[in-house]
């Protein structure tokens, strides 16, 4: 299995996000991540689907399939080489007196930020590529990780391309 | 400007959409539609159908007769989901449809309502696309790009379901233009002249057409191309009629029940071209095995079909016309005598195994129906061996005249999309069909016989489920498990009792003079004539089998059942 990463403009209407993950479901392919925001255009969402193919050739059918949706205005297939691509993470972890100054110097060579401190707990905030964030989550296993929460991709090509703003009705 | 309700202002947008027929069944959350249908009988003709499935079939049936686009109405709830089969059917054969569905107020949406169901919801993977229309002020436009959807590129069903606070509000109306289908996609000039090239260089062109040649009107074109590169010409089932099946170089169906000549001519040809079809597995053979053995070049109006199954082709994103349009002058004149002579070949080996028994043989049976039936007719079949028995045996000259489910294959197809059929065209319309499909389907000659639809029926009893029949017979050991129906009921009859004609025939002479009546009568007429129960549809492909596993006729049939 090869993972590949699609960025798709869609009208922001309800039922969308159902109308594009259905095509996905039909042709069994699964998704390993997948994350929609509205855009700077009104009547516009972005998703962001990374999704797991056998090979090429089944990526080009899911392609062309999605293309046909009426309720997709643009669409864009990502190469890890030309794109930017990052996560947030928030994790929750357990403030063991014992452990503590190991753990805060762990999250500081990650430049992980601070966002919650209490007695019990620390919420460490990350963001980077995904593979940054499985090595921090790696790194915090030798603590109590009480809770965690990601983002799923978001990404950018680079330079100057653009996924067109499609004017809609 | 005037002010009309929304029940008022979809059927206005119909007539602007230049419908003429709706096939449907009235409902709690369709009262408003049905009531301004009312205002408008002299403009749109309504028929009641039995069962929404039938009225969903009628529609296709419409559709599949002219290319216009089909409409069906439903009521919410059960009705909707009785349209299911039918919008999935036309789904599956790519046939423009418009279905149009009541729901409960928006207001009580959501709340599992009396009849309230999220048809949108259920038809999602089997529409082209669907709308839940909310405010009234979307309504005309929803209606209008609704039908310019389902024309456009690669037609196929969509449905609109409106809520009934919508059909009841009020709106401003202004009668406006049919939306334009979205234009053609002219392809590529390095694109056709790599088709051109591949097609130049063949020696063992052959031409495999699809249901694309139909639905783009390239008929003509096709026969042109293949008399300029001196190819001989297949069909899918979906593309029977496409060209006239009487063409010297036609040789005729492909796939697992093809023509002898036509499967093998494709498996040893060294460029196939492949015009709007999409390599179902019906018609390919077990796919990881199907590598034709030279080049490929499809032309596909939908790219998601390009590129599904083959290796080295050109993929040409058009319909079929206009790529044949551009294609035709780039490409040479060519005779390929070699390549002839090894296609008289395989058609005199095919008519060495032909099966010409005497008596009520499925083959003598069509040949007895092609001769009564005139070529403007057109031919409906429901689902099973009859089917392949009608798509082998029947001889089509004007496309769209043969009319059958292929990519669903839907049983109690035939009713619906015969009265269909008949009404979209006017013609007297056959239907062949067999006793399991028509006792799905058989209630609609009640709304046959009550708007004097001229079908003439011909069910062939063999008194099994054939199709499976002949499955268990070959795969499973013969162990007949629930295929043998034996019903007792007296078909004739029972459509006597619907208002038809009834006959039953026991001799080709009967049914001769049977079929000669049928179809001088304005009454819809039943002929049931039978069939022996092992009688086989071969050839056969098995289930992913190649050339080589071929059941070429009864002979063959009897030699592997005893081997």
């Amino acid at each position: 299995m090869n993972i590949y990463s699609i960025a798709i403009m869609v009208k922001n209407e309800y039922g969308v996000l159902n109308r594009v993950t259905s095509m996905f479901r039909r042709r069994q392919f699964n998704i390993t991540c997948l994350t929609v925001s509205e855009t700077e255009t009104e009547d516009l969402s972005r998703i962001t689907v990374q999704f797991e193919a056998e090979n090429d050739r089944a990526r080009e059918q899911l392609v062309a399939q999605l293309a046909k949706l009426p309720d997709v205005i643009e669409f864009r297939e990502f190469n890890p080489d030309e794109s930017i691509s990052c996560e947030l993470l928030l994790i929750k972890m357990a403030n063991d007196h014992d452990q503590r100054s190991d753990m805060l110097d762990a999250a500081d060579a990650f430049h992980a930020k601070i966002v919650d401190y209490t007695r019990e707990s620390i919420i460490f905030r990350i963001a980077g590529t995904s593979r940054r964030i499985d090595n921090f989550i790696d790194l915090m296993r030798d603590y109590e990780i009480l809770e965690v929460c990601r983002t799923g991709i978001i990404s950018l090509e680079r330079g100057n391309q653009v996924l067109r703003n499609v004017q809609t009705n | 400007m005037q002010t009309l309700t929304g029940a008022q202002i979809l059927v206005q947008t119909l007539v602007d959409q230049g419908v003429d027929t709706i096939f449907g069944y009235p409902g709690g959350t369709v009262i408003d539609i049905y009531d301004a249908l009312y205002d408008v009988s002299d403009q749109i003709r309504h028929i009641v159908t039995t069962h929404e499935q039938h009225a969903a079939h009628a529609a296709d049936g419409y559709a599949r007769a002219t290319g216009r686009t089909g409409v069906v109405l439903a009521t919410s709830g059960p009705g909707a989901t009785n349209l299911v089969t039918g919008i999935a059917t036309a789904f599956l054969d790519s046939v423009p449809m418009v279905a149009i569905t009541g729901n409960v107020a928006g207001s009580v949406i959501g709340t599992d309502a009396f009849q309230e169901l999220d048809i949108t919801g259920v038809t999602l993977p089997i529409t082209k696309h669907n709308y839940f229309v909310r405010d009234i002020a979307r309504l005309q436009d929803t209606v209008r790009e609704a039908f310019a959807l389902a024309n456009s590129g690669r037609p196929g069903p969509v449905l609109v379901d409106i809520p009934q606070d919508v059909q009841r509000a009020s709106f401003a109306f202004e009668h406006k233009a049919p939306e334009a289908p979205r234009p053609h996609r002219v392809p590529k000039p390095e694109v056709i002249a790599a088709a051109a090239a591949a097609i130049n260089s063949a020696r063992r062109p052959f031409i495999y057409v699809g249901g694309g040649v139909i639905a783009s009107g390239a008929g003509k074109e096709v026969i042109e191309l293949a008399e300029r590169i001196d190819a001989p010409i297949g069909t899918s089932l979906m593309g029977i009629s496409g060209v006239p099946t009487t063409h010297p170089r036609y040789l005729g169906l492909q796939g697992m029940h093809g023509h002898y000549a036509s499967t093998m001519a494709m498996d040893e040809c060294d460029c196939l071209i492949a015009l709007g079809s999409r390599f179902n597995d019906r018609a390919t053979g077990d796919r990881s095995k199907f590598r034709p053995s030279g080049r490929v070049v499809r032309i596909d109006i939908d790219s998601s079909e390009l590129n599904k199954t083959l290796i080295d082709q050109v993929d040409v994103r058009s319909d079929v016309k206009t790529a044949l349009v551009e294609l035709l002058p780039l490409v040479e004149r060519r005779r390929h005598p070699a390549w002839k002579r090894k296609l008289t070949e395989l058609r005199a080996c095919e008519q060495s195994f032909e099966d010409v028994r005497e008596g009520l043989t499925p083959r003598s049976i069509m040949a007895v129906i092609d001769r009564h039936r005139e070529q403007d007719m057109p031919l409906v079949t429901d689902v099973g061996q009859h089917q392949m028995w009608a798509a082998q045996y029947l001889s089509f000259s004007r496309p769209r005249t043969f009319v059958s489910s292929g990519g669903l294959g839907t049983m109690g197809f035939g009713m619906g999309a015969a009265m269909g059929a008949s009404i979209a065209t006017g013609k007297r319309t056959i239907l062949v069909t067999g006793d399991g499909s028509f006792a799905m389907d058989m209630a609609e000659f009640i709304t046959a016989a009550d708007h004097g639809i001229p079908l003439t029926v011909v069910l062939l009893n063999n008194g099994v489920l054939g199709m499976v029949r002949q499955w268990q017979s070959l795969f499973y050991g013969q162990r007949h498990s629930n295929t043998t129906l034996e019903r007792k009921v007296d078909y004739p009859a029972v459509v006597r009792a619907m208002g038809g004609t009834g006959m039953r025939v026991s001799s080709l002479d009967e049914l001769d003079s049977a079929l000669e009546e049928a179809l001088a009568s304005d009454v819809p007429t039943l002929i049931e004539c039978p069939v022996d129960r092992d009688e086989f549809v071969t050839p056969m492909l098995p289930p992913g089998g190649t050339m080589d596993d071929l059941v070429l006729n009864m002979d063959d049939v009897r030699k592997r059942l005893q081997g």
